[in-house]
């Protein structure tokens, strides 16, 4: 019976608030921009950052479209990290007409089933995060990213990983998931290539004590640890392993990218190798008044991706803007957007120039190998840099020539 | 106190007038046609579509249960209810298709909340790895037609998506035949030893789907099994979408994803459907009188001849069976399968929907699957987007003049979905217990319990002696 | 007669002797042979799995892995061992006297952890870190830790268990979830807005007494092992100690029992039953408050998720070793760690198999355990009524 009356009650509430809807107001000429990625639970530095960038890039960056007439607006999600969560934000988002593109996600098991979603609806989505080969290599015309790819990446560490002296063997370690997995397993396979012993593949969800994963490492003692996870996971598996006497090399993907790294990893992570799939921020002048910028409104120092998320913002607005000024002014369909953001030249951003391939890949991404040199978090931007090269994706690259490894020797 | 007694005979009377048939069903008609309409018509570039779409939308999902709970009569009902599912919903799906989509998704944790409903509800067994057989369902249809699978695409095994129906019925074979595999060792246990067992039994699952891309491609690990097949979509229903959009002078925008879509929800309609004469057949059958003095007490049951071992299998098959199903719908809707939808989390949020609803009754689990999703997926969503489009226009709180603008990111409201949820439930348990729409039999056993006098409550009622209610309405 | 305490007045040598061996000699040697059985058994047990494949991958003989693995998965073994037991013992004493899995006990755990990170914290940014007495300093964060998670635990009760007692069994499962929910986001908020970051490290790198590895020459070799690994195995036994004297040598214990053993009846001897109740959260939680912070020391990282991981395995020990009963989980956390430790070690070798299984294959142990002895390793304490 009380529920009867809530119920009676909630829909009276509902209705003569809805009555106030008929007098909605005529803001017609307003284009919204999406970010998805995870806000709440363990990677929501990650996903925060991704959503703080995309937020500045438009506050900054949409001078042209402000001029237009248009007002730009940004609409942030939160995938939770879950496919099904993202899934679900995606069928909402693509329904609002004003959303003409997505900036996201952080996690590309999310961002496969999410951007099928925004293909069948010609949403465009730019990720400044994803390496998982199967992003692009579905060939989808709406899904673009702006970092480079885990094969190459993993490639290209394991090469650096056989030229450094007296490493002959490797033991493989990942996360299990999508990200993880997929960039280590590239690794060990171009390790096993380059004539380096791979001691062991093995996978791993612990997040906080690693005393049973360090054990058999032990025993095996190999010369180089590739850890294919994010810096909260190995940050802490290098304090430990280093802790329990483990003396050889740590080497790892751009998951290491973090000045929080070096916190968690303290001394034991100082001449850990990592590979990125962009520069980082410090490494381009233009970045600086970015990551002023950020601190200025976030209070905090950019964290990895944020730049990134910068720089996928900025191609998607510059690509409506000129979808609208081909429109005459108005407001362009999801189409021309998609068309516009894929024929992107030459863009110029704090974090490189892109430009888009075939597949929604940058036709050259940059790729950089670099050595932690300090145990102080707030000394991260002054890692050295090893070695930079930048690469096409391999798919591409096969495309066009129709043959032979497309496989940019690193380290040479 | 005072002023109820006062208000009341008002109240009454209006409560009385309420009651006649005609008035009410004028009333309900009336409700579900102001509900669809202000849905429809909500404008997403206004300020407050996100508060009105979080107040409308549940409006209108709410209906049916509002419906069976009115005292018109069950012809009139039936005809209301149908007319809901089969004009009102995919009308509104055609309009905004995010809605037809969040109708599905709550289709799917209602199936899942049934079936999971005959074991902890009916049976009483607690088990906390219940979403395995979803995810066995899910895999089942995946691994068939994915070309991420090596195994079945190099060999020419790939299915094509008209087998999706033969699919369901083997999603629900093979479920239920991994749910007997699982149960037979196990169900010698009791309550909570049950409980961890069958958690560990979802993490196995789980585990393994993650792993068997070695040696052999299965499920092609954390990578996930994607372009996972399809039904494809019936000509019929493809221009009948076509045709309404025209007639409704609709923009026909999109037709096949639409069609596509409203293929699922009818697929999903039907499945529940099935599910609910199932589970409302097994409820009031011999089966279901054992299963109920199995959770009642086992042991007077083992001393009545109930054949426990026998009782709690099926319990178990039949749990698993439904989630089967509607694994294999979610594979083809999701069109990618990975292990990461099948967490512990997902287990504990689907039993929490049964016991949020009123656990053992058919209606309490809809009912939770339906408030539940919701919350996740609507209202807290929305409340975010709400909180964020008033920052958008630097929107000033009233009367104490607060900048929705200078609240701080870190508190913002998306990052703290599972806080608000955390709070609901704690309340939602404290204020009431038995759940929101309790099973009459599971509401006397909670006054039993609370004040051990089972003698007032068999007095007040004497229909609970033994006798399962037929018509429990 | 059970209640042997030593009277000021006249001590006897006789019950002195006798409280030592009852309240200390006998739980060091219950946890003594616990440990010692549990690392004899799964020794046993790598050997044997080493004589049946002697190579399982190329170029790797498993008997020389084994030998040089046994003492560190050994080691590890036990240290996580008694985070575990710590942890179970919070979901034991809680079952034993409401009959309901407390969910939320991983979050108090997790809480735990989060604290004894603020002390150390405020410790190091008020600058005196350093000069602390080690032992001090490690009874002052554990302390702090067990009081504030053991608070935690009464309110807990208070709010979201105590309206719902007479309720169906899963009724306050689902308020657990709900809190286990609201902590970890709460957690988190807190440290978003105070520290802007939620990956909390403990502050050891001025504390080289902390940080230098202890060099054990064991059979081949060196094994590290890191002094936090003693601190959470000394720790765990001093408080365990502390606890059995609790339970079993005190008035407020021998109340907790007769609320355990029966409520109602407990009741009517004028036991105060929601008293007790509220102490058994407070010592269940102060465990799991005391597990936090040790296991946050040795792990050095802690953030608002690092429960749920724990939880899960310390419940699992609490039901392996027969849940409701206190020595059972102290034997399932130790004999789970141990399991899990050599599993992780052994796994490693067998191709297509890894690492990844060890979740597997532990619940497989248990399930085998739950298929012999239905009610646990040492049996339910308390009986089912029929």
């Amino acid at each position: 019976m009380q529920v009867k009356r809530v119920l009676l009650l909630f829909v009276v509430v509902a209705l003569a608030l809805s009555v106030t809807v008929a007098t909605a107001q005529d803001d017609a000429k307003v284009i919204k921009i999406a970010s998805q990625s995870p806000l709440s639970g363990p990677q929501s530095i990650l996903g925060t950052a991704i959503r703080n960038g995309a937020e500045l890039a438009i506050e900054q960056l949409s001078g042209p479209l402000t001029e237009m007439g248009f007002k730009v607006e940004f609409v942030p999600f939160d995938d939770q990290a879950t496919p099904d969560v993202g899934v679900a934000n995606a069928n909402n988002l693509v329904n609002d007409p004003a959303i003409l593109a997505v900036v996201g996600h952080l996690n590309s098991g999310v961002a496969i089933p999410s951007s099928e979603v925004y293909d069948a609806n010609n949403l465009v989505m730019v990720s400044p995060a994803n390496t998982n080969v199967n992003i692009t290599d579905r060939g989808l015309p709406t899904v673009n990213r702006i970092c480079g790819r885990d094969d190459t990446q993993g490639a290209a560490g394991a090469a650096f990983a056989a030229s450094l002296e007296g490493v002959e063997s490797v033991y493989v370690l990942h996360d299990t998931t999508a990200y993880g997995q997929g960039v280590a397993e590239f690794f060990a396979s171009a390790a096993e290539e380059a004539g380096l012993t791979v001691l062991n593949v093995e996978g791993t969800t612990e997040t906080a004590n690693f005393d049973g994963v360090i054990q058999p490492i032990l025993a095996l003692d190999p010369d180089l640890i590739y850890f294919g996870g994010l810096y909260p996971q190995s940050g802490i598996f290098i304090n430990q392993a280093r802790a329990a006497g483990y003396e050889g090399f740590f080497m790892g993907p751009d998951g290491f990218d973090a000045s929080d790294f070096a916190e968690l990893a303290g001394e034991a992570g100082v001449g850990t190798y990592y590979t990125t799939v962009a520069a980082p921020p410090t490494f381009y002048p233009d970045a600086a008044q970015f990551i002023e910028d950020y601190q200025a409104k976030f209070g905090e120092d950019p964290q990895p991706f944020a730049a990134q998320a910068y720089d996928s913002a900025g191609i998607v607005l510059a690509a409506i803007a000129k979808a609208a000024e081909e429109a005459g002014g108005e407001a362009p369909t999801r189409e021309a957007v998609a068309a516009a953001v894929r024929a992107t030249e030459n863009y110029d951003g704090i974090t490189g120039t892109y430009t888009f391939d075939d597949n929604g890949d940058p036709e050259l991404a940059t790729y950089v190998i670099l050595q932690v040199k300090s145990a102080d978090p707030a000394e991260w931007s002054s890692n050295e840099v090893l070695d930079e090269f930048q690469a096409p994706s391999p798919l591409y690259a096969v495309m066009q020539s129709g043959e032979a490894t497309p496989e940019a020797t690193p380290g040479s | 106190m005072a002023t109820k007694s006062v208000s009341q005979s008002p109240w009454m009377n209006v409560r009385t007038t309420m009651r006649q048939p005609v008035v009410a069903g004028a009333l309900l008609v009336a409700y579900i046609l102001a509900a669809l309409l202000i849905l429809s018509n909500l404008d997403r570039g206004s300020l407050w579509f996100p508060l009105y779409s979080t107040l409308a939308f549940p409006a209108l999902v709410l209906s049916p249960f509002i419906i069976l709970a009115s005292p018109v009569r069950t012809p009139l009902k039936v005809i209301l209810v149908a007319l809901l599912l089969f004009v009102a919903i995919p009308y509104l799906g055609m309009r905004d298709s995010s809605y037809l989509e969040l109708i599905i998704q709550i289709c799917i944790f209602a199936g899942l909340a049934l079936g999971l409903n005959i074991v902890v509800g009916f049976a009483g067994l607690l088990d906390l790895g219940y979403i395995a057989f979803f995810a066995v369902g899910a895999y089942t249809w995946a691994m068939f037609t994915s070309q991420a699978n090596t195994v079945f695409n190099i060999n020419g095994w790939l299915v094509s998506g008209a087998a999706f129906y033969g699919f369901i019925f083997l999603g629900v074979v093979v479920a239920a035949v991994v749910g007997i595999l699982l149960g037979l060792p196990v169900l010698r246990l009791r309550g909570d030893y049950l409980a961890i067992v069958t958690l560990g039994f979802g993490e196995m699952i789980r585990v393994i789907a993650n792993n068997l891309d070695k040696p052999i491609n299965f499920t092609n690990g954390s990578q996930g099994l994607f372009d996972v097949g399809r039904p494809p979509v019936p000509p019929l229903l493809y221009n009948s979408v076509v045709g309404a959009e025209a007639m409704l002078g609709f923009p026909i925008a999109n037709a096949t994803p639409l069609s596509q879509q409203l293929l699922f929800y009818f697929i999903a309609i039907g499945i529940i459907a099935l599910i609910i004469i199932v589970a409302r057949r097994l409820d009031n059958s011999p089966i279901g009188r054992a299963w109920t003095a199995i959770r009642e007490d086992e042991v007077a049951a083992i001393a009545m001849g109930v054949p426990l071992v026998r009782m709690k299998l099926m319990a178990f098959a039949m749990g698993a069976s439904f989630a089967g199903a509607i694994g294999v719908l979610y594979g083809a809707k999701q069109t990618f399968v990975s292990p990461e939808s099948f967490s512990l989390i997902q287990s504990i949020s689907i039993l929490a929907m049964v016991i949020v609803g009123g656990i053992g009754g058919i209606r309490g689990a809809l009912f939770g699957a339906v408030i539940v999703t919701l919350l996740n997926l609507l209202v807290l969503k929305n409340l975010s987007l709400q909180i964020n489009a008033l920052r958008n226009v630097d929107f000033i709180v009233p009367i104490i003049n607060f900048h929705i603008r200078d609240w701080p990111t870190q508190l913002e409201p998306a990052k703290y979905e599972r806080l608000i949820f955390g709070l609901l439930l704690i309340v939602m348990m404290i204020f009431r217990p038995a759940g929101l729409l309790p099973e009459p039999r599971r509401k006397m056993e909670l006054l039993e319990a609370k004040g051990e006098e089972p003698v007032t409550v068999t007095a007040e009622n004497p229909v609970v002696t033994a006798q399962p209610d037929a018509g429990k309405a | 007669m059970l209640d042997a305490r030593p009277t000021v007045g006249a001590v006897s040598l006789r019950s002195l002797a006798e409280w030592i061996y009852r309240f200390i000699l006998f739980p060091i040697g219950q946890m003594f042979v616990f440990v010692v059985g549990a690392a004899v058994v799964l020794t046993l047990f790598a050997y044997g799995l080493a004589l049946l494949f002697p190579e399982p991958r190329p170029n790797i003989v498993l008997v020389d892995q084994v030998n040089r693995q046994l003492p560190g998965m050994i080691i590890s073994g036990i240290t996580t061992g008694f985070v575990y037991a710590m942890i179970a013992l919070g979901y034991t004493l809680v079952y034993g006297v409401l009959k309901f899995i407390n969910f939320a006990h991983s979050e108090i755990f997790m809480v735990g952890s989060v604290v004894g990170f603020e002390v150390m914290r405020r410790l190091d940014d008020a600058g005196n870190l350093p000069f602390w007495n080690p032992v001090l300093l490690i009874m002052l964060i554990i302390l702090v830790a067990m009081l504030f998670s053991g608070l935690l635990a009464v309110a807990i009760e208070r709010i979201a268990y105590r309206p719902l007692r007479g309720a169906p069994r899963l009724v306050p499962l689902i308020s657990a979830i709900g809190i286990s929910f609201f902590l970890i986001d709460f957690v988190r908020a807190f440290q978003a807005i105070t520290r802007n970051d939620f990956n909390l490290t403990y502050p050891t790198n001025d504390l080289e007494w902390l940080r230098t590895p202890v060099k054990l020459a064991i059979g081949e070799g060196t094994v590290n092992v890191r002094p936090t690994q003693f601190v959470v195995v000394l720790g765990a036994v001093v408080t365990l100690i502390a606890l059995n004297y609790f339970v079993n040598g005190t008035k407020l214990g021998r109340g907790i029992r007769a609320v355990s053993q029966d409520m109602t009846t407990a009741g009517l001897m004028g036991i105060n039953v929601n008293r007790m109740v509220s102490l058994t959260f407070f010592v269940g939680g102060s465990f799991g408050g005391a597990a936090g912070a040790l296991f946050g020391m040795n792990v050095g990282t802690v953030t608002p998720f690092v429960g749920f991981i724990p939880g899960i395995k310390a419940f699992t020990a609490a039901v392996l070793g027969g849940i409701g009963n206190v020595t059972g989980a102290l034997l399932g956390g130790l004999a789970l760690g141990m399991i899990e430790a050599f599993l992780n070690g052994l796994l490693v070798y067998f191709p297509a198999l890894g690492q990844r299984y060890t979740d597997v294959f532990a619940f497989s142990v248990l399930i085998l355990i739950l298929i012999f002895r239905p009610s646990g390793l040492l049996g339910e304490r308390v009986d089912e009524k029929v």
